[in-house]
């Protein structure tokens, strides 16, 4: 079966910095891959490139097989099959929830008034923020602006949806709730790569983790793998961080 | 004076219209056009920011006025450059105001409305000029105010508006000068002040509402 996404061999350099040096991966219909890794690492480049929002200097990303660099694709098209969640929502700030899901079905998909609204109030419903359609992205917490987030990607019915840092911006007391509707997503079966350090959630749902650091896949692993047996010292050291920064030792938890 | 009215407020309202929608146009040149749409859009605006308006209309009323004298009279051809010369000018000045406020617009929302597979020009339209159009109204508010009182310049070349009136009256009545220039300061207050006001304030809470206009 063809992948989902194939990621062939990326580099990206802003001027003299090499950002991205060389990074592959593939995503079966289905997975969740998590990528985690000290900032600076290009994590999030990494996503933009997946996408096309920042083109690599070299390399080659298939959706289904078909490359997003060949010049004859339409690149709006295969955009429309990648969802794309970001760290910072960004909502259309002049437009009410309901029709910040809408408008992507209505304008880029085709659909009719009806379809598009019928499919927001489905992608609506399923983060739970149906009560709140008719508010503004201002008049909402950060954490219902990111459950709108993901129901404008999951409007669009795509092949994967990309979440940089979904939780990042977000206070400690509105990560669960943005966590919970990403978990009912991964076990619907959505092909989702998450960019995050919530290793809770990398435990609970991820087939495979990426740890990059300095632009490179330093290593790559099961869940299991990372917190029973990590090989490589940045990825140990990294992984002890993120536990005296979260309070709890996730190794001890298995 | 009740027949200058109408005419101040025509010449206002007819500039802003025709520099609003140059003014759009240059500042999309500006923003997102290549380097000669940019090259030319920001030469027109040093030009016409540059020319008094005075000269601006001798230029169209006086040098010009052959080109104007399709409308039929006289009346109409220095009408039609004087909108020429305001709007033109205008132009120069909104597309600053455009450029500024599209330019302030997150990049996020560009990045987000192409992630979900629009075209940019369906991005810019639906997403960037919305919201790039609610942030311009309090420096357009601004324009309106100078464009209206700048109309009065327009008695220079015979334009029978607010000021031309009002001079003639009191060529005739020289006694009732200063009660007459000063009913038509108290004109222009009235179409300056409130419109600027209430637009100003009832725009500056709508966009706090929507999270646009930052600060505060």
């Amino acid at each position: 079966m063809v992948a989902v996404l194939e990621v062939r061999d990326i580099w990206k350099a802003y001027d003299t910095l090499e950002v991205l040096k060389g990074i592959s991966f593939d995503v079966q219909k289905g997975e969740v891959k998590v990528i985690f890794g000290p900032s600076g690492s290009g994590k999030s480049t990494l996503l933009r490139v997946i996408n096309m929002l920042t083109p690599p200097d070299k390399g080659e990303v298939f959706l289904c097989g078909q490359s997003l660099m060949d010049s004859k694709a339409d690149l709006c098209k295969l955009r429309t099959r990648i969802g794309f969640v970001f760290q910072n929502f960004n909502l259309f700030a002049h437009l009410k929830a309901i029709d910040n899901v809408s408008i992507g079905p209505r304008l880029v998909l085709g659909m009719t008034k009806e379809e598009a609204n019928d499919a927001a109030h489905r992608a609506l419903e399923k983060v739970h923020m149906s009560n709140w359609s008719h508010h503004y992205p201002a008049q909402l917490s950060g954490g219902q602006q990111q459950r709108v987030g993901i129901a404008r990607s999951i409007a669009m019915n795509p092949e994967v949806i990309l979440f940089d840092e979904p939780t990042s911006a977000l206070d400690p007391e509105l990560i669960g709730e943005v966590l919970q509707v990403m978990l009912d997503l991964a076990q619907e079966g959505t092909t989702m790569v998450v960019v995050t350090h919530e290793m809770g959630f990398a435990r609970a749902v991820s087939s495979e983790m990426i740890f990059m650091d300095k632009g490179v896949v330093v290593e790559k692993g099961t869940p299991q793998h990372f917190f029973q047996d990590a090989q490589s010292e940045r990825a140990k050291h990294f992984l002890r961080k993120l536990e005296v920064l979260y309070g709890q030792s996730e190794t001890e938890k298995t | 004076m009740t027949r200058g009215l109408p005419t101040a407020l025509a010449l206002t309202f007819l500039s802003l219209l025709i520099g609003f929608l140059v003014g759009i146009g240059l500042a999309l040149m500006r923003v997102y056009g290549p380097i000669e749409l940019r090259w030319i859009s920001s030469g027109y605006e040093k030009i016409f920011r540059g020319i008094p308006l005075l000269v601006l209309l001798f230029i169209f009323a006086i040098g010009l006025l052959r080109l104007f004298l399709w409308t039929g009279s006289l009346f109409n051809a220095l009408f039609t450059a004087s909108i020429f010369a305001l709007a033109l000018r205008s132009a120069a000045y909104q597309s600053e105001i455009f450029r500024g406020a599209i330019m302030s617009v997150d990049p996020g929302q560009m990045m987000a409305a192409r992630s979900l597979g629009m075209t940019d020009y369906q991005a810019t339209r639906k997403i960037i000029l919305p919201q790039a159009l609610r942030l311009s109204v309090p420096g357009w508010t601004n324009e309106y105010a100078v464009v209206i009182k700048d109309t009065s310049l327009v008695s220079a070349i015979g334009v029978p508006e607010l000021i031309y009136h009002g001079m003639a009256f009191s060529w005739t009545y020289p006694a009732l000068f200063l009660g007459i220039i000063t009913v038509t300061s108290i004109i222009y207050f009235l179409f300056t002040y409130p419109v600027t006001k209430y637009v100003g304030e009832s725009m500056t809470s709508k966009l706090r509402s929507l999270g646009l206009g930052g600060g505060r």
